[in-house]
């Protein structure tokens, strides 16, 4: 690497000769360059992403249990297996839960908060950083304060103290799925750590709303607030919005840390990851049923980014005409 | 003055309109001020938490009334993670510093040249190398766990630092948003350099790269902070608790059998602590990287 350096620097005599690409040579040939610099990624890409694909499509047929060699061909065994499991169907519908509540509440809540930020003539920057702090905040470390502090089941927690003020027994909020309290605490765990960064998102499209639209509408006789958000600021947000609510989505059904470390000894709201990660690497180490769960999970989330991707993609198209 | 014309059909407030203007605004902004700090409030009490539980003894935080601060603050709760017996936390922050800066060093390397050699350098296939790579965002690296650690497992690299640092450097997401910067990036600046005789190579690195600083800062502090916080992987790979990151350790803190509340809560202001020095130096490039590129966080 470093000679090429030195011989480009000890090289400037003939530049008017060669003028730019047509040099002879390895080194000035495009493709050579092509390949020194996309090779490396690509290289790694094939083994760590398209190999491991491939593997875990050929070993979805194939008994593999506490060993990652193929034993012995099954079929598609491995598939009924899975899609049999009462545990897999039943985090299929944890997630549909969890995407029912976290997407729409995450949208609206960083929607708001925005719109806020937006609003403030000063300390602007400060109200900004405070919502926009915990992206920092990893999902272990905040499941551990909402666990362990805010929604601890005995007195001490904060959410307990504050209903103790008002005179209201202890809940058990994530050792009883009966009410099933600890959905409120899954939610507003995400909720926290992510709003700030979707703030962000509103924030920069709001800022990109033309000024004109709103000054239009008020010589319409439009009133500032009601009139002008559902009007003018939320249409035009709405390419934004889609994106967002297309990454929340993904997101949410890859939604591991806080479920697991959350719930770690409940049998209930077990996200598909977490099922996956204990068939995979729990006690049975069946790689073979893990594997085929994982393409099923994937061929899942590429049908909703697709369809998702079309119905969103012909909506913005029309709104931008 | 403008709108008081369709005001007219509203019999009400037409005389008091100026007035009522006026006062709202005021009225409207105070409003908006009291909101914005509720919201504010509610959004640092964790923060508070976090600082208050990790300079509590014990029996204060379980104790029968809520106290809002500590009688004496407690310094030394913030050293008793590091001589803790149970779980080797020193280790674990050190093998986070090491995963989440060479994590986030390779993915620049390599995500970088990638990026720009689809963007600018002209090769008949690039178009099929590219979809190659578009093809890969549609699967989340997240639900490929399961087949990654089979490969990584295979190779031996489970409980180590190559296991945990390199199958997260090809990132497509980022190689992506790379090659879509450097087709932004103005063309004349480089061919100023290919005429002074450099190539491909010598033109990116002594101009392409100089100039294009605050994309890679954006990149490197999203980067950083995820490769802190990531969690399922390191999770897999860490079988032996030499090679648990910080999160793991954490995590491990929570399924304990006893449970020391000051110390996991110092522990875990320790952990989060080198994100905020981050998060308030680099937050200019976080958030204009955000803006420009909407990555997940």
């Amino acid at each position: 690497m470093s000679t090429t350096t030195t011989r480009g620097v000890a090289q400037p005599a003939p530049a008017k000769v060669s003028k730019d690409r047509p040099r002879r040579g390895l080194r000035g040939s495009s493709t050579f360059n092509f390949w020194l610099f996309t090779g490396p990624f690509l290289i790694g890409l094939i083994i760590f992403v398209f190999v491991p694909i491939g593997w875990s499509i050929y070993l979805s047929f194939f008994e593999a249990r506490f060993t990652v060699t193929p034993s012995e061909f099954v079929g598609f065994e491995n598939y009924r297996l899975i899609l049999t499991d009462a545990d897999f169907r039943g985090s299929l519908v944890t997630f549909t839960v969890f995407a029912a509540f976290i997407v729409p509440a995450t949208w609206a809540l960083s929607l708001g908060l925005a719109l806020l930020v937006n609003r403030l003539t000063f300390m602007r920057a400060f109200f900004r950083s405070v919502f926009f702090i915990p992206t920092a905040v990893s999902y272990v470390a905040a499941s551990l304060i909402w666990k362990m502090s805010i929604f601890n089941g005995v007195r001490f927690g904060l959410a307990n103290t504050v209903i103790g003020w008002f005179g209201v027994e202890n809940i058990a909020w994530l050792s009883n799925p009966d009410p099933p309290w600890y959905w409120l605490v899954i939610v507003t765990v995400r909720l926290w750590l992510q709003s700030g960064f979707y703030m962000i998102l509103f924030i920069a499209a709001l800022q990109n709303i033309p000024r004109e639209l709103y000054e239009a509408a008020a010589i319409d006789g439009a009133k500032p607030g009601r009139q002008t958000f559902w009007y003018i600021t939320l249409p035009q947000l709405r390419a934004t919005s889609t994106a967002v609510i297309l990454l929340l989505l993904v997101a949410a059904y890859q939604a591991f840390d806080e479920f697991f470390n959350l719930l770690a000894k409940a049998t209930w709201g077990q996200p598909p990851l977490v099922e996956l990660y204990k068939m995979a690497l729990g006690e049975n180490q069946n790689y073979g049923a893990g594997s085929a769960g994982a393409v099923v999970l994937t061929m899942l989330i590429c049908v909703v980014t697709l369809l998702q991707g079309k119905i969103m993609g012909f909506g913005r198209g029309e709104e931008s005409k | 003055v403008t709108t008081t014309a369709p005001e007219v059909g509203k019999t009400k407030p037409v005389t008091a309109k100026p007035a009522r203007t006026r006062r709202g605004g005021v009225m409207g902004s105070t409003g908006l001020y009291i909101a914005t700090a509720i919201a504010a409030l509610l959004f640092l009490i964790p923060f508070y938490l976090i600082v208050r539980n990790s300079l509590m003894t014990d029996p204060e935080i379980t104790g029968e009334n809520w106290k809002w601060f500590p009688t004496s603050i407690q310094w030394g709760n913030l050293t008793e993670p590091f001589e803790d017996t149970t779980v080797d936390f020193a280790r674990s922050m050190w093998n986070s510093v090491v995963v989440a800066v060479l994590h986030t060093v390779g993915i620049l390397l390599v995500c970088s040249l990638a990026g720009y050699g689809l963007a600018r350098i002209p090769y008949k296939h690039a178009n099929k190398v590219f979809y190659a790579v578009l093809a890969t965002l549609m699967v989340p690296t997240a639900v490929t766990f399961v087949p990654s650690f089979v490969l990584v497992s295979s190779l031996g690299w489970v409980d180590s630092y190559r296991g945990l640092i390199i199958p997260g450097l090809f990132s497509g997401f980022t190689c992506f948003l790379f090659r879509q910067y450097f087709l932004g990036f103005p063309k004349e600046l480089e061919e100023a350099a290919r005429v002074d005789g450099l190539g491909y190579w010598g033109a990116y690195w002594r101009v392409v790269v100089p100039n294009s600083l605050n994309f890679f800062a954006a990149i490197a502090t999203i980067t950083f902070i995820n490769g802190w916080n990531a969690f399922l992987w390191p999770l897999v790979i860490g079988q032996d608790p030499s090679a648990w990151t910080v999160q793991v350790a954490l995590s491990s803190y929570m399924t304990n059998q006893t449970v020391n509340y000051h110390l996991i809560f110092a522990a875990t202001a320790i952990s989060i602590l080198p994100l905020l020095f981050v998060f308030l130096f680099l937050q200019r490039w976080l958030v204009q990287g955000i803006a420009q590129t909407g990555i997940k966080g």
